[in-house]
């Protein structure tokens, strides 16, 4: 028993004096507003994230006929039919690049933004069971669910490759930029589902709104058609939704359209910025109330 | 060594019953309770009431003010009723959950098991299986990776460790799952109820790997209904009750306080009022109790003395055929047996309006030693509805007296089985040589 003088100072138990022996040291409490992000945790279990992630990989396509090729089919089939609808018949602008190639490019990281936010925005209500048995950063389950988005990314990107190669377009020294483009795509997608995710714990209605944030947002974003169709200063003005700056970038440094983003590009980054840690410290405060409603 | 290496002080967790505690909020109800919010709380400040308290509707304390230290190496057994916050505690303790009040202090690396196979997936084979679940548990990679084949040879599924884990039998993933929790090497580990699974060899096994924990200087906190096992693997035991500590000690007290104090199942329960006691339109419960061969009420029973049951229920409507009965389960919740009345007047007889009382009598010999609980229930037959179905009605230790006429005999050490008849034995014997041997020499002679 914690006798008398001992529960008179609280802080005698916050400050052990046997702390060299012990690597491990928890103080648990209730804890009150706005918590901290733990990143020293959250690098402590790196290799439960590691796992997560190869879990989700593993296990995305089994039990399916056309397996991986899932990864593909989705962007390739909404670019054949944005190339018929929004391409001949529309006769939509596109940067005089040819429109199959000129919407692939931005199908490629708009699938991976879209498939990791629906995934991740579940990814909590899917994992109640580990939620409710086993302590861990619960930052970890949808950090998992939008990276193992990189392989069918990976894939379709080949898919992209294959296409350059059929019309003929050389990438410019740009493409060094890509992965920064790929990584703000992960940050955009991970900031609006970590408000999801958190969201959908305590509210199931976000399941059914995130297909429609999905929809309305592609059309929000310039796959089937350019940003070029708007002048400055609004252009930028536009990438206030970063999936533009990803977007335009992606186009940028592979097919060397001459959209300039640079602007666009630091409002974009600015804002999936904002999303994520706003996504992250939403995450963290409502946490704790996850075991006990999930 | 003596040190306390787990501090819990006033710890509390509250939750709300009602409209928060409805499964899933919709947003639609939380926009208009939010809205409606400020004019509630108007009208109760204008009723007089504290703010403070407009805010606690309907607030259930699953734990409350239970402070306890446990030393380093010490095996504390948690025990109480269903509900009685054991699991609420190991959840604030694992970090599953945030206590409301209080705090707790733990040094060490925490390792909790509250459920055996969390994270499992079906598609997977049974080696990937085993890192998955050893990175949820709080394993390294690399010590995954050391203890595998120590991990695979205790599951016993060396075979098929490359096989989905959706082809094993239930048994196979469990023995796989509790595998991996048993290499876990915390310093600290927190066990819920999970011995209670897999067949009883099996079960043997990991209550073996856990007491050599135990011994290796770890501390181990241990959820249980299982009350041999508590007693067998702790030296100390906290009996929860209400979400209170309500005995803190040797595990012998402690388990008999649980078993003998009120606040349990025991071995009579009355329902005085007919509106509070379990019932349909046709019939309705008053008292079940545990009875011995002299008529009294008992909560103990020699392991070779008859024990009897007794159910007292009411007729409200006449002409129903009623079969009341009982299921007998032990400790580990395995159901025995069940039993229904067979009493000749009444079989198949439709039963008038009126009080009645039956009893059932299991002869001496018959349950293996432990607490046994009795679900009692009355079934009106053709169309079969059941009318009432009371879970753990009663209870009663059954006591092995170590005395040579029971079934025990002379073996003096721990008996298997969840039934214990005394049956007849009988040897032959030969003076010189092997009986069967000649036999089948003799055969041999005649082939």
């Amino acid at each position: 028993m914690i006798s008398k003088e001992q529960t008179g100072q609280p802080p005698t138990l916050a400050s052990p004096p046997e702390t060299s022996e012990h690597s491990h040291i928890t103080l648990i409490k209730p804890s009150q507003g706005w918590v901290s992000l733990q990143f020293r945790e959250l690098w402590e279990y790196r290799e439960l994230l590691f796992f997560l992630t190869w879990r989700d990989i593993k296990v995305r396509y089994k039990q399916t006929v056309l397996g991986a090729a899932w990864a593909i089919i989705q962007p390739f089939f909404t670019m054949i039919v944005f190339s018929l609808f929004f391409g001949r018949l529309a006769q939509v602008p596109s940067d005089g690049i040819p429109y199959p190639i000129f919407s692939y490019t931005a199908l490629v990281p708009w699938t991976f933004f879209a498939n990791g936010l629906n995934q991740a925005s579940n990814s909590l209500v899917n994992s109640a069971n580990l939620v409710k048995k086993v302590y861990f950063p619960r930052l970890v389950v949808p950090f998992a669910a939008v990276i193992s988005g990189v392989v069918d990314f990976v894939l379709a990107f080949i898919v992209l490759i294959v296409m350059m190669l059929f019309y003929g377009i050389v990438p410019t020294a740009n493409i060094i930029w890509l992965p920064y483009f790929l990584l703000l795509a992960l940050c955009t997608s991970l900031g609006v589902a970590l408000w999801l995710s958190a969201m959908n714990v305590q509210f199931r209605d976000v399941r059914y709104t995130v297909p429609f944030i999905v929809q309305f947002w592609l059309f929000a974003t310039p796959i089937a058609y350019p940003s070029s169709l708007l002048s400055e200063p609004w252009r930028t003005l536009y990438a206030i939704n970063p999936m533009v700056g990803v977007v335009e970038g992606f186009r940028w440094a592979l097919l060397g359209t001459d959209t300039a983003p640079g602007p666009m590009i630091i409002v974009s980054s600015a804002v999936a910025l904002v999303l994520l840690v706003s996504g992250m410290y939403y995450f963290r405060r409502m946490e704790k109330t996850f075991a006990d409603v999930v | 060594m003596s040190k306390p290496v787990i501090q819990v002080e006033n710890l509390g967790k509250q939750f709300h019953i009602g409209g928060t505690q409805q499964q899933y909020e919709t947003l639609r109800d939380k926009v208009s309770s939010a809205l409606a919010a400020p004019f509630r709380r108007a009208g109760k400040l204008l009723k007089g009431q504290a703010t403070g308290a407009a805010e606690l509707d309907e607030i259930i304390w699953a734990l409350k003010n239970v402070s306890f230290n446990v030393n380093q190496g010490e095996v504390v057994g948690i025990i109480g009723r269903n509900g009685a916050g054991k699991s609420t505690l190991l959840k604030i303790l694992s970090r599953i959950t945030e206590p409301t009040t209080g705090e707790a202090l733990i040094l060490g690396r925490v390792g909790s098991l509250l459920e055996v196979g969390t994270g499992f997936h079906h598609e997977l084979t049974g080696r990937e299986n085993v890192f998955l679940n050893g990175a949820i548990l709080g394993m390294k990679r690399t010590e995954i990776n050391r203890k595998f084949d120590e991990i695979v040879a205790f599951s016993e599924v060396e075979k098929f460790i490359d096989t989905p884990v959706k082809h094993y039998s239930s048994g196979m993933q469990m023995r796989l799952a509790f595998a991996v929790a048993a290499h876990l090497e915390p310093e600290i580990l927190i066990v819920d109820e999970v011995l209670a699974v897999g067949d009883a060899r099996f079960q043997r096994k990991c209550l073996n790997k856990m007491q050599s924990v135990g011994q290796e200087g770890r501390t181990v906190l241990f959820v249980s209904h299982n009350m041999p096992a508590v007693t067998r693997l702790c030296e100390r035991v906290i009996l929860l009750d209400d979400g209170q500590i309500l005995e803190d000690g040797p595990a012998h007290l402690a388990v008999s306080a649980y078993l003998n104090s009120g606040r349990g199942v025991s071995a009579e329960r009355l329902w005085p009022n007919p509106k509070k006691a379990p019932g349909g339109p046709v019939s309705r419960l008053c008292a079940v109790r545990v009875i011995s061969e002299a008529g009294q009420v008992v909560d103990s029973i020699d392991i070779r003395h008859p024990v009897g049951i007794e159910m007292e229920f009411e007729t409200l409507e006449p002409d129903h055929i009623l079969l009341p009965h009982f299921h007998f389960h032990n400790e580990d919740g395995t159901c025995l047996f069940g039993a229904h009345d067979l009493d000749p007047n009444w079989r198949m007889r439709p039963r008038p309006v009126g009080w009645y009382k039956c009893v059932v009598w299991l002869p001496g010999n018959l349950l293996a030693e432990g607490a046994i609980f009795v679900n009692a229930g009355v079934i009106t037959m053709n169309p079969d509805i059941p009318q009432f179905y009371e879970r753990e009605a009663v209870a009663f230790q059954v006591i092995d007296t170590m005395e040579p006429d029971s079934a025990r005999g002379d073996w003096k050490k721990n008996m298997n089985g969840v039934v214990r008849p005394l049956f007849e034995w009988a040897t032959d014997y030969l003076p010189n040589g092997n009986g069967t041997l000649k036999s089948s020499k003799k055969l041999k002679a005649h082939l």
